[in-house]
């Protein structure tokens, strides 16, 4: 009994100690799962870019709001056809060892985050450098890329056709990375001591699986204005747990919110729960390249029709969520963005309209389709199929088989596309582009998980993508997306939101559609602390 | 001598079957580390499956591996590129080896005391008393028992770190240590109250009254010994698991220790993470099993080769 009075004894006698540690200059965020890697060209995933975006920063960089501001580079020139963009980098940058940071340098990093041998998974979002086909296929060096660095701070860029292409450059793949400390140290180069950065913080510590501490980086070129001394991201897996340090006070704001009804998050939580549209958009897609589905819109448009939207946002994700009727998040392309005639309907008006298409492509009550749903294995997806065989099955007597796999099992036959019928779909904008959203339906890639090929939607998406009117090339995208909708390929569920806890005396954290929350801009308001 | 080296080859010989099973097990399994959400080229997948040898025949993969393990590397992670099987696994144990061991000793500690107690009382109150705590210890599972500690100690009371892990600060390994012992504590009274009543009615213990010994005396110095027989041969098993890390625990308290590798490393097909991490309970398996076996054999004078 001894032991357990002195643990109890010993864990009171810390509570004051606890609470003490709350009032240091540190900002502890949640960051989701553990950052598969800190190599800055590789990572790919919300968990390590998050971090890296702390760490590095490239010709440009997000704002507090998600804008694109100057970064690396003080201002740019877009020549008349938008092919050749001329970047001048800020006097006097240094890395976070003190060394120059040149123009030369930054070539050089993205010469490796482009050359396959690095097989940078967003490598391909640059397709459109010079030379940059041939490089990412292996056929040209990567220093035949259309990069130069004419003096040490001017860096040009030249494309094959317009581009978003701030939107790409704000990107960790495309930051300077250290080379000489990279050839020196390989892999471990992303190890504390090792790293060397160019960003407002650099990495102090890493322990896989818990926590990774950053701290400002007096080098960086405005360091001035970083507020916050040091930074913690916290590996939260686990949802429910994230939020329990949340409440507990670990946290000053959390990666995601554990779904849940919103009044009562609401309730709970009142101006702490931050939701915001999303780049990202969830759907059901159809496999086109076997039956049922294949050379079946009237089928593939009934099944969508039939599918009351507003009760899936509203009861089975319940985190504010927007019904979806098309593939791009409307937020992405502004006054463009079309009015699907589906969406107009009421919901009973689809229904019967469900059920006239469903009988006309000739199934009834007594030859009803059978149906595989297939989806990775998890609660929410499982939920969500649920709602929607339960759907099908009353507005049109559909019969669903629920088949849920594994992640790895999933993912391949997603890709492979031999044994699937609907599965779970979806997208997350790495850029905020439309196109990102499109290209996977463009040609037979590997994320083209539905097998949907059309030659005037190929060719209306080339022509969208030599436009160099910004708004003329949304008004394209939109309305090779209409084309896309029209065939059905997907079945669009509802547009993604992010979703955090945040605590009152963080201040800086502005809602952006990217979700991304540089720690720079960030402040910790002292008196409530 | 002898026996024990043939113990040692029989040992060898079960790890070399373990590895290739989990090796034949992991490649049968559909799917691998390059398939993601968002799938890479064609081009870059060749590469990574080059740079990661998954392009050779199985057999080549499977005897390069083999002469890796022998250089005692057991390869890079395909999860975590930045980190070395070996950095992950020893980071892994230097979490989860202390906590268990802290566990394990929380659980004897507290555990045996109160089951002699209950044991020599046994049917009176303080047996009642241990040994319903011990069948609530044992009917309370880990992931309902860590998230109560939590919301009693660091939501409700603010007293300890809801979660999380700093190997500085002690505070952090106190709630994870209390759910890792509950589940052991209990069985270690249980263990403890029906070993002792099974070793008192026996007759070296009649004989022993029969002397006038009575009391402490006849507790401590014959009806001990015995009685820690059946402990000593579950500490193997509890050890293994305890040191091996426990999924959930980690889970709940966001603590970076080794147990989670299982899980994420086979749902992620992290090939050498999943032969890595078997590997290191493989051995710490054979390794404590021998420790209590040398340990069974001083206690227990049966046990000897004559």
């Amino acid at each position: 009994m001894l032991t357990t009075r002195s643990l109890l004894v010993l864990a009171l006698s810390l509570a004051c100690s606890h609470r003490a540690v709350a009032t240091e200059a540190v900002l502890d965020r949640g960051n989701g799962p553990e950052p598969t890697t800190l190599d800055v060209h590789l990572g790919a995933e919300v968990g390590s870019q998050n971090i890296l975006m702390d760490l590095y920063e490239g010709l440009v960089t997000f704002a507090a709001d998600g804008t694109i501001v100057p970064g690396m580079a003080e201002r740019w020139e877009v020549a008349a056809d938008g092919l050749t963009w001329t970047f001048y980098l800020r006097a006097e940058l240094r890395w976070s060892n003190g060394e120059a940071l040149t123009a030369a340098q930054f070539v050089a990093s993205m010469q490796r985050a482009l050359d396959p041998e690095t097989a940078a998974p967003l490598a391909s979002l640059f397709a459109t450098i010079r030379q940059a086909p041939a490089v990412l296929h292996g056929t040209r060096p990567a220093t035949d890329l259309g990069l130069r660095a004419p003096n040490a701070r001017t860096v040009v860029i030249e494309l094959t056709q317009p581009t978003a292409l701030l939107e790409r450059l704000v990107l960790p793949i495309a930051a300077p990375i250290h080379l000489s400390s990279l050839q020196r140290h390989g892999a471990q180069h992303t190890r504390p001591g090792n790293m060397i950065s160019n960003g407002p913080y650099r990495l102090i510590e890493w322990t896989p699986q818990a926590s990774l501490l950053l701290e400002r980086n007096p080098r960086f070129h405005d360091a001035a204005n970083v507020a916050i001394e040091h930074v913690r991201f916290h590996i939260t897996e686990d949802a429910n747990t994230e939020q329990k340090r949340y409440v507990a006070g670990d946290l000053d704001f959390t990666e995601v919110v554990q779904p849940g009804r919103l009044e009562r998050l609401r309730a709970r939580f009142g101006k702490q729960l931050r939701i915001s549209p999303y780049l990202g958009s969830f759907y059901l897609g159809y496999n086109l390249r076997r039956a049922p589905f294949a050379d079946q819109p009237a089928l593939r448009r009934a099944l969508s029709l039939a599918i009351d939207r507003d009760i899936l946002t509203r009861y089975i994700t319940g985190l504010g969520e927007r019904p979806a009727c098309t593939l791009i998040p409307p937020v992405m392309l502004g006054v463009a963005a079309p009015k699907p005639p589906d969406a107009a309907m009421t919901q009973p008006a689809r229904n019967a309209e469900a059920q006239r298409l469903y009988a006309e492509a000739g199934y009834s009550a007594t030859r009803p389709l059978d149906v595989e749903l297939r989806y990775n294995t998890s609660t929410p997806h499982r939920r969500l199929a649920l709602a929607v065989a339960a759907m099908w099955r009353e507005q049109l007597g559909v019969h669903t088989h629920l088949v849920n796999e594994e992640w790895k099992v999933f993912v391949q036959n997603r890709r492979v596309g031999r044994i699937t019928e609907v599965f779970r779909g979806g997208w997350i904008a790495d850029v905020d582009d439309p196109l990102t959203f499109l290209e996977a339906f463009d040609g037979l890639g590997t994320t083209n998980w539905t097998g949907y090929q059309n030659s005037t939607f190929s060719r209306q998406l080339a022509q969208a993508r030599v436009q160099t009117d910004p708004q003329r090339r949304l008004q394209a995208y939109a309305q090779a997306e209409s084309l896309l909708m029209q065939a059905q390929p997907i079945l669009p569920i509802y547009f993604y939101v992010s979703k955090h806890l945040v605590r009152d005396d963080v201040e800086g954290f502005i809602a952006n559609p990217l979700d991304r929350h540089p720690s720079r801009w960030m402040r910790l308001r002292e008196s409530a602390r | 001598m002898t026996r024990w080296l043939v113990r040692i080859g029989e040992a060898l010989l079960t790890l070399w079957l373990l590895v290739t099973l989990c090796f034949v097990l992991m490649r049968a399994a559909p799917g691998g580390p390059f398939d993601v959400e968002r799938d890479v080229t064609a081009e870059i997948r060749a590469r990574l499956e080059a740079r990661y040898h998954l392009d050779e025949p199985l057999p080549t993969q499977y005897l390069r591996y083999l002469g890796q393990l022998a250089r005692g590397d057991l390869g890079p992670s395909f999860q975590y590129p930045d980190y070395s099987v070996n950095e992950l696994i020893a980071g892994g144990l230097k979490v989860s080896v202390p906590l268990g061991i802290a566990a394990l000793l929380l659980a004897l500690v507290i555990g045996v005391p109160l089951g002699l107690i209950a044991g020599t009382r046994a049917g009176r109150w303080p047996d009642h008393v241990a040994s319903g705590l011990g069948l609530i210890g044992l009917a309370l599972p880990k992931f309902v028992l860590a998230p109560l500690l939590v919301l009693c100690f660091a939501v409700w009371l603010g007293v300890l770190p809801a979660g999380g892990w700093d190997a500085t600060d002690l505070r952090y390994a106190i709630l994870p240590v209390l759910a890792l012992a509950a589940p052991n504590l209990a069985y270690v009274v249980r263990l403890t109250r029906a070993s002792l009543i099974d070793v008192l009615a026996s007759d070296y213990i009649l004989a022993a009254r029969a002397r006038g010994i009575e009391g402490r005396d006849l507790l401590i110095h014959h009806a001990l010994r015995p009685t820690m027989a059946p402990i000593i041969a579950w500490i193997a098993p509890a050890t293994i698991a305890l040191v091996t890390g426990s999924v959930v625990v980690e889970q709940v308290f966001g603590i970076p220790g080794i147990g989670r590798y299982f899980v994420q490393g086979a749902l992620n097909r992290d090939y050498t993470l999943v032969m890595g991490v078997a590997l290191t309970a493989g051995v710490a398996i054979i390794f404590v099993n021998l420790a209590v076996d040398a340990l069974r054999t001083m206690i227990d004078p049966r046990l000897r080769p004559d």
